[in-house]
Parts: structure tokens; C-alpha cells; sequence
């Protein structure tokens, strides 16, 4: 029977059906950040039980270390609350012989950055993380999925966790993309064609010319952003583009192990007539940069569209929190800080396609702060290689140490209350990035932009 | 903190919105706890109050929405809350099952449940119930008559006055997992022999899912 990418990973990975019809569904590789894993190694000891399989978890903090002051290592934290929990996962780490990333190691990163980076993401695996931006790992053909603080202990604990099987949905997004539209605007454009629930009990493959043309960063901020469509997973074929980027990478196979692995991987695609629950088509070619104007990520428009009318409940309380008005063009918000970075939004390429936006110009005068921050150390190493670093400094950004930073904002990169940011972040929630804060979801190119303009500009225009 | 229990009569607490995300239901200020317990103060802190929370906060000493709706005198003990569409959506922390626990809520009721919150109910004993918008909605004014329900897991059915009101779908082992208050853990190790089997396949079929960092 022809079978689907997601498909075939969940039977090359399926244990066993329990009587009730659930799975045990083994598990290759569990990334672990501080925020979601103490409870659950503290569950794991009151019940005396030990990490199934050590080699297979990875860990690095990432969500409130501080993106200043990063050489002082765990003495940079200024928060006490933060730093127990930076302290409790290096002790649980050392406990269990886990291998982590460390707040001063220079592979510490975002732990969605630091996996593809190092080879620990390689396709055809089966991926968790206390995390739900997991379904980013999906970009390199793998079952990637967010769990929960409780399914966490579960992996350390069996190395599988209990799972059901998810419908297939299939998005394929056809044409070209222009100039200056890019991967964040078509993972927008999908979610605000299929809604914040649309993916809801599915895994999401994402096809078509867009998605072949694209580059494994560029599939890993779509995938990444599946769990904002619903998706618990998001997915792409493996195919040349996956197997240059996963090559020679720390922990990726070599030589004869790797000729072996290819002959697998080359299978990891959907079968021509494969069956999906779900299709849904976009044309790449009528994409234009997209941003966000209230407080779900379904709530976007082109950046030369206009503010929506408040025709329900949920909008009109959207626009109220947001302080817009129906009518209004993008232009015309005030913009008061800029945030380049997250794990949707920080890799190399990410960081380029801003610089060259913001290259020899300067950061308007009536934005705030304007801040860079690379999904890892290696990316920042890489960045300043270029002289990437120097590119952000001059025009008046600045440039900081890795980590979800202001995504979150469990760390001192906040919004105060009212404030307007062009964010390359994945989340417009109440309050995402500091209380009473609002946020506008953009790819970096128009961050980049709005940065330079203070204001929402469409970076086609800029750029041509 | 895990309930265990078939049967639960409860008033109904209101919250009319869609896409109630996880970071409404606890600001990620209070995610850096190491502990499962003490977030029922903090549930829905940015819509519950006027001032901003953060924690170890004295909560006499904060400024109350009295609009809110936790905070209104009539639906004060109402232990069940009702909302609309992808209720949960957004992070997987499951601090916000903890924290809607721990403030009190033994079930929630909504038209439809993001997956990861709706996975994370199940994990410590709270009972999310999916059910269709026309029953939404007359549970929503079911609310505002500060009514009881009742709610038969095992029959898997809601009464209201005496009358059956509606029933609802609950997957079985989901079901057992509530009544039962399964160690989900230990179920699994009973498999051990299985998913010890697996791994000495999978590490034959693809070794390179084993190995360690290479050298140099």
C-alpha cells in the first residue's frame, strides 16, 4: 500500500499497539531545555527509575539565559528564579551523564538551532522536545513533535511515547516566490489560509516548487511554524538539498555508515499516489511580504492590506489589545523596537537576508531598540565570519548572545506595556513578549526594513 | 495532583473566547518554577489583574479585574470551565494544566482542544471535554443560570436537572487514564521486552541513529 512520508516514519518507528489502539512509538533523539525537564526528572527519581537510553537526549538552555553579558556564564543571570532552573538542568545533566550544551559552551543555542546544526537531527528519525516548535526538525524529513513536561519523563523514562496516529495533510505551495518574500511569509500565508486550528490532528508535508526551490533554513522556519497552523508535525521529503546540509556535520554518520544511511533516506518521501485527508494549494507566485496585526498568528494581512473590521468577539477584542483601528494601513503603526531571532528566525541565512537590508543604512530614530540575537553560538561565530556582526552594529542595532530572547521573553528582552515590535518570532499572544507588549510576526527582510524606515515598508520596494 | 474520579458535579465558570492559548493561561514569568504546584494564583494572570504578575508576588497586594471572570462573586467554586474553539493552543508547557488544576478547575469544556494541551490534560487527571458549538452554546447560558452539571465520565454523559443534557466522545484508554489514575510510565515498561527488541533492530538497520559525536 503506498504510503505517506509521515506514514513511513511512524511505521519505521511504531513498537507496538497496546490493546486500546494507542502505540508505543520509539524514539531517537529527546532535546532537553531547562524550562520543561526539571519535573520531570524529578519524577523520574521519586519513582527510581533511570533514563532509558543516555546517548539519545541532547540538552542546552536556551529559554531564559540572558543574551548580555555571557561570558560571566550563570553569574550573568541576574534573575535567581531563572538561574535555579540553568543550575537544576546542569545538575540533572551531570547526574545522568546527559550530554549538554552549557550556558558557556559555544554550541549553546536554541535547541531547534543547535539539533539540525550539529547532525543531532537526521532524517528519518523520530524527534520530541518539551517544546512545540519541535516541528521544525521536520524541515530534514523526520517525525518531529512538541510534548508536554509528563511525556517527557515518559521518553527518558521508555524511549517511546504513547502515541495515536495523526491524518496526513499535504500543502503544497507552487510558482515562484519574489523578491524579498520568503519562507516566514509562506508559512503566514498558510496559516492564515487554514487557521490557528486548520493542522489541528494532523501532520502537515509541505510540497511543491516553493518548497523544493527552498533551502533547509527556509523549510525549517515553514516547519517550524506548523504548530501555529495545529500541526504537531510538520514535514519534507528528503531529497539533495537535505543531504548537503546534513553532510559532515558532528554527529552525522560517515563514510560507509553514511552511504548506508542515503540508500534509506532517498525512501523518505509520500508515494506518488499516497492518500492525504487534506490538500490544500498556494501559489507561491502571488506571495507578498505578510505581517501580522493582532493576536493570533491567523491574523495577518499583505503589508499593503489593511486592518481588518472587527466582525467577531475575538477580532475586535484583538484590535482593542493591539490598539488599531479598523482602516488603518501597516504603515501607520508606530513601531517602537525591532527583534531579529528565535528559533523560526535566527539561523545564517536569516541573518544574512537582514544585513543585506540593513547594509550601509542606519536604524530609524524612533524605534527604541533594535536587537539581533543568533539561534546559537556557532551561528554568532559564523555571523561575525562574515562580519554580519558589523553590518548590525553600524546601523544601530544590537548585536547579543544566543538564546529565545524576546520570542518568549522569559529573559530581560522584553517589550514594556504598549509597545510595537516587527518580530521574527512565531507568537502575536497577549503579553508573548513582555506584559502588555505587541508584537507583529514578519520575516526578517521586512523587520529588516522596518527597522531602517520605522515603520512597516514593503522590502520589495526597498531592495529593487 | 493527579484526580481520579468518575463523577463530577460542578457549576460552570464562562470564558466566551476562541484560541485561548497557553501563554493567556500562565505568562511564561512563571514558567521558571521547578515544581508542579503553587500556579493557581497566577491562572490567566495578565486578564486576572491590573498589575503586572511576576513571581513569588503577594497576591493581597495586587490591583483585581473585577471584571474578569474569575473574579466575578457568581461564579466563584465554579469548577468547570467552558470555552470556545483550540482551547490550549500555542506553547506545550504543561504548567497550564498544573495551574488550572491548581486553582481548581476539574474539567474543561470547549468546542475544540489544540493537541498538545488536550494530550497534557489526560497526563494529570483533567477531563477536557469536546463538544459541538450548538451545545456550547446553550451551555454557555447553562453558565449564566449559575446551574449545576453533572458530569458521569464513566457513562460519558452530562445531566442538568435531572435530564440527560448531552452526550460526549472520550477515547477508552484516555477514559481509563481518568478513572483509573494510571502510571502511564509503569504501563509502558511492561513493554520493555518489545522496545528492547526494537532498539536492537533499529541500531542493526540504522546504526548511525546511535552514534556518538565524531571525532576531531
Amino acid at each position: 500500500m503506498s504510503k505517506t512520508l509521515y506514514d513511513k516514519l511512524w511505521d519505521a518507528h511504531a513498537v507496538i499497539q497496546r490493546n486500546d489502539g494507542t502505540h508505543l512509538l520509539y524514539i531517537d533523539r529527546h532535546l532537553i531545555h531547562e524550562v520543561t525537564s526539571p519535573q520531570a526528572f524529578e519524577g523520574l527519581k521519586l519513582a527510581k527509575r533511570k533514563p532509558w537510553r543516555i546517548s539519545a537526549n541532547i540538552a542546552t538552555p536556551d529559554h531564559n539565559v540572558p543574551t548580555t553579558n555571557r561570558e560571566e556564564g550563570l553569574d550573568g543571570i541576574s534573575d535567581e528564579v531563572a538561574k535555579l532552573q540553568v543550575t537544576t538542568l546542569d545538575d540533572n545533566c551531570k547526574e545522568y551523564g546527559i550530554t549538554q550544551f552549557d550556558i558557556l559552551d559555544k554550541r549553546q543555542g536554541i535547541v531547534h538551532v543547535v539539533g539540525p546544526e550539529q547532525g543531532i537531527t537526521l532524517p528519518g528519525m523520530t524527534i520530541v522536545c518539551g517544546d512545540s516548535h519541535t516541528s521544525t526538525h521536520g524541515a530534514l524529513a523526520t517525525l518531529a513533535m512538541g510534548i508536554g513536561t509528563s511525556e517527557v519523563e515518559h521518553v527518558l523514562a521508555t524511549q517511546c511515547l504513547v502515541a495515536s496516529k495523526l491524518k496526513n495533510m499535504k500543502v503544497s505551495i507552487d510558482g515562484d516566490l519574489s523578491n524579498g518574500v520568503s519562507a516566514k511569509d509562506v508559512t503566514l500565508a498558510i496559516i492564515e489560509k487554514i487557521g490557528t486550528a486548520g493542522g489541528t490532528g494532523y501532520a502537515i508535508e509541505y510540497c511543491g516548487e516553493v518548497i523544493k526551490n527552498m533551502s533547509i533554513e527556509g523549510r525549517m522556519t515553514v516547519c517550524n511554524m506548523a504548530i501555529e497552523a495545529g500541526a504537531r508535525a510538520g514535514l519534507v521529503a528528503f531529497d539533495k538539498r537535505t543531504l548537503e546540509y546534513v553532510q559532515n556535520r558532528p554527529y552525522s554518520p560517515r563514510g560507509k555508515d553514511l552511504q548506508h544511511a542515503i540508500s534509506q533516506w532517498n525512501e523518505l518521501k509520500s508515494d506518488e499516489d499516497a492518500i492525504f485527508e487534506e490538500i490544500i494549494h498556494i501559489d507561491g507566485s502571488s506571495l507578498k511580504p505578510k505581517v501580522s496585526w493582532g493576536t493570533s498568528p491567523e491574523m495577518v494581512i499583505d503589508i499593503d492590506g489593511i486592518i481588518p473590521e472587527a466582525s467577531s468577539e475575538s477580532l475586535s477584542h484583538a484590535l482593542k489589545y493591539m490598539d488599531l483601528k479598523p482602516g488603518m494601513k501597516l504603515s501607520d503603526i508606530k513601531l517602537d523596537q525591532v527583534f531579529i531571532g528565535s528559533c523560526t528566525n535566527s539561523r545564517i541565512e536569516d541573518l544574512r537576508i537582514a544585513a543585506q537590508v540593513v547594509k550601509g543604512k542606519k536604524v530609524s530614530d524612533t524605534i527604541k531598540r533594535a536587537i539581533v540575537v543568533p539561534g546559537s553560538g556557532l551561528v554568532s561565530a559564523a555571523a561575525v565570519k562574515e562580519g554580519l556582526d558589523q553590518v548590525f552594529l553600524e546601523a544601530g542595532f544590537e548585536w547579543r548572545a544566543p538564546g529565545c530572547s524576546m520570542c518568549l521573553a522569559m529573559n530581560p528582552d522584553q517589550l514594556g506595556e504598549g509597545e510595537h515590535c516587527a518580530s521574527t518570532s512565531n507568537r502575536n499572544f497577549e503579553g508573548r513578549q513582555g506584559y502588555g507588549g505587541r508584537t507583529h510576526l514578519v520575516s526578517p527582510a521586512t523587520a529588516a526594513a522596518a527597522a531602517i524606515s520605522g515603520h512597516f515598508v514593503d522590502v520589495r520596494e526597498l531592495i529593487k | 495532583m493527579k484526580n481520579n474520579y468518575n463523577f463530577h458535579i460542578g457549576r460552570i465558570t464562562p470564558l466566551p473566547r476562541d484560541n485561548v492559548d497557553t501563554d493567556q493561561i500562565i505568562p511564561k514569568q512563571f514558567l521558571k518554577s521547578i515544581k508542579k504546584s503553587g500556579f493557581g494564583p497566577n491562572l490567566f494572570d495578565a486578564w486576572r489583574y491590573e498589575d503586572e504578575g511576576y513571581p513569588g508576588q503577594e497576591v493581597s497586594e495586587r490591583l483585581i479585574n473585577k471584571d474578569f471572570i474569575l473574579n466575578q462573586k457568581k461564579f466563584i467554586g465554579a469548577d468547570v470551565l467552558l470555552s470556545k474553539d483550540n482551547f490550549g493552543c500555542g506553547s506545550s508547557r504543561e504548567h497550564a494544566v498544573w495551574s488550572l488544576m491548581d486553582f481548581g478547575f476539574k474539567v474543561v469544556i470547549a468546542q475544540s482542544f489544540a493537541d498538545i494541551f488536550y494530550n497534557n490534560c489526560f497526563k494529570n487527571g483533567l477531563l477536557p471535554i469536546k463538544l459541538p458549538e450548538e451545545i456550547i452554546t446553550k451551555l454557555f447560558d447553562i453558565a449564566e443560570q449559575k446551574k449545576e452539571i453533572e458530569i458521569d465520565l464513566l457513562n460519558q454523559v452530562i445531566v442538568c436537572e435531572g435530564n440527560e443534557f448531552c452526550r460526549f466522545e472520550i477515547d477508552p484508554f484516555r477514559k481509563e487514564s481518568i478513572l483509573e489514575g494510571l502510571d502511564e510510565i509503569g504501563l509502558s515498561l511492561k513493554f520493555s521486552e518489545d522496545i528492547k527488541n526494537f532498539e536492537i533492530q533499529r541500531s542493526h538497520d540504522a546504526p548511525w541513529v546511535f552514534n556518538k559525536r565524531n571525532e576531531g
